[in-house]
């Protein structure tokens, strides 16, 4: 396990010693800021809730996520260094479960650095601040969810902007599928059980429930599986262009 | 220390790496020479557990890369082609994360890492980011990154690319020192230096092995091997043509053994010659055979053949 914590403090290390980490802190809470208070009506609102804040998560983290998450792989396959880690004394699923956990720690502290929301909502007024909790925690498995796709699609090329692109599409089917207006527009053409079946795999559907303040255990089990599954994969790929 | 058993990779319908078999003691230093293309790396990767082999085995230390990975990795210390590292990382950086990902922590870590930056003669570029530094430092701070748990195994895909002479012999030096108490391989399309710091080489060509000796042996392979040059005022191509084939090379003559394990006797036969005849010699050597000369001729493209 100490080899894993290595990689994810050189991983960590990595954002840092370059402008990628501060430059997406910036324009993350620049972003959240704009969407809670301006965009989300947050004031109009008139409640003491911070789901103006939470319902633009999963449409933010859509093009922030594969940003943060598409050079994971892409970059190690580039710059030959996978190689190198590769043939370190690390199991393949180490090296991606700690590559993985960097980039999710990274974008915890993003969320953390939000905490002005959470003041002025206090201050203003008088929250349920497990409901907050609830929330925060569903936009962290939110954004697992997201950035395990990423570092799919970052596994699958050398190239970062191929990369983006490919993961900004799959997370766009993930939340579609559970969108209104798309489910709205699906039930004209397909049974209500196909329809709920679809919107099932939707991440807009399970992040619902952490908005209200509910920790429901199969919304839990589906981010962790999505993630799960998506690093899975990310080590069939790894495993399949180093055998050729 | 390393033995590989008929190893095969297949790429698609290509076979990059066609039954390669060798062992590698403690002690030796094993180059292995090739064309481009002709399946160096990717036998490298192979040892070093990056690439699974499609069938054969190769083990290291007595243990199997593809069944035991960890074992083998630890024992080896790995320098891949173009000397890829962590180009945002200061050297000190770099081989901080080398150091503990080879399980040194603490105290250890820091004689490790010290131990290496001399070494390898990185003291004035500890605290530089490594896409600064320029290649021979570079290439330097990856090779550092192998040594950094003092392996048995040092398996390194072409060392010396892109370094400037003094460089390479650095380089080579370094090689030729580690060799005396470690297995090491080093791939290379360097003829001089399997000379400068081999005790094997291995010649390889679309994935097949086509040579492997000593330096001497893969010399003597040479049609020039044993061939004796004569340079001398008198000397008459006729009378030299009895003790074998003679070439005349612009006033000088070389002439050819018949019988290659008998190449002492024609030197001698020579200077008898030159005594009997009284020609004036100005100049006389024994051809050691060239490198160059039998790697060509081995792996000469089909386009040639």
């Amino acid at each position: 396990m100490r080899i894993v914590w290595t990689i994810v403090k050189r991983e960590l290390a990595a954002y840092f010693t370059s402008p990628v980490a501060y430059v997406f802190l910036v324009i993350f809470l620049l972003l959240t800021g704009f969407f809670t208070f301006t965009a989300g009506n947050f004031f109009e609102r008139g409640e003491a809730s911070l789901a103006a804040f939470f319902g633009w998560h999963p449409w933010l983290y859509l093009v922030l996520v594969p940003a943060v998450g598409m050079r994971v792989w892409a970059e190690e396959r580039r710059s030959g260094t996978i190689e190198l880690l590769l043939t370190l004394p690390v199991a393949t699923w180490q090296a991606i479960a700690a590559k993985f956990l960097a980039s999710w720690l990274f974008l915890a502290l993003a969320l953390a650095l939000t905490f002005p929301a959470i003041v002025t909502v206090n201050v203003l007024g008088d929250p349920d601040n497990g409901v907050i909790l609830a929330g925060y925690l569903g936009s962290w498995l939110l954004a697992g969810a997201y950035l395990a796709v990423s570092c799919m699609t970052s596994a699958m090329t050398r190239n970062q902007v191929v990369a983006f692109i490919l993961s900004v599409v799959v997370c766009l089917f993930l939340v579609l599928a559970g969108f209104n207006p798309v489910t709205d527009l699906m039930v004209r053409w397909a049974s209500p059980a196909v329809v709920d079946t679809i919107a099932a795999f939707s991440v807009v559907t399970h992040f619902d429930g952490f908005q209200r303040g509910v920790v429901d255990s199969r919304d839990l089990l589906f981010f962790l599986s999505v993630i799960g599954f998506a690093l899975f994969a990310t080590g069939v790929i790894i495993r399949g262009h180093r055998s050729g | 220390m390393i033995r590989i058993e008929n190893l095969v990779k297949d790429f698609g319908a290509k076979r990059a790496v066609d039954g390669v078999s060798f062992a590698v003691e403690r002690g030796e230093v094993l180059g292995f020479l090739g064309p481009n293309g002709a399946g160096k790396s990717t036998t490298m990767r192979m040892i070093t557990g990056f690439m699974p082999p499609s069938s054969g085995r190769v083990t290291v230390g007595g243990h199997d890369v593809a069944e035991s990975p960890l074992e083998a990795k630890r024992l080896i210390g790995y320098l891949p082609e173009s000397a890829a590292s962590y180009s945002d990382m200061t050297v000190r950086g770099f081989l901080n994360f080398a150091a503990e990902m080879r399980g040194l922590r603490g105290a250890a870590r820091n004689t490790a890492v010290g131990r290496v930056v001399e070494l390898c003669f990185l003291q004035s570029v500890l605290r530089q980011s490594i896409d600064t530094l320029s290649r021979g430092y570079r290439q330097r701070t990856c090779l550092a990154q192998a040594l950094i748990h003092d392996p048995d195994v040092l398996v390194m895909d072409e060392p010396t690319e892109g370094l400037d002479p003094n460089q390479k012999h650095e380089i080579r030096n370094l090689i030729r020192e580690l060799g005396a108490r470690k297995a090491i391989v080093f791939s290379t399309h360097i003829l001089e230096e399997v000379d400068a710091a081999c005790t094997r080489a291995i010649i390889i060509d679309r994935g097949r092995i086509v040579a492997n000796g000593t330096p001497g042996e893969l010399r003597s392979l040479s049609a020039l091997a044993g061939a004796v040059t004569l340079s001398a005022r008198g000397a008459d191509e006729a009378k030299l043509s009895a003790l074998g084939r003679v070439e005349n090379l612009n006033g000088a003559f070389r002439i050819y053994p018949r019988d290659k394990s008998k190449v002492s006797d024609l030197a001698q036969a020579v200077v008898d010659l030159v005594a009997r005849e009284g020609w004036k010699v100005e100049g006389m050597y024994s051809e050691r055979g060239e490198l160059d000369e039998v790697f060509r001729r081995i792996t000469l493209p089909d386009t040639v053949k």
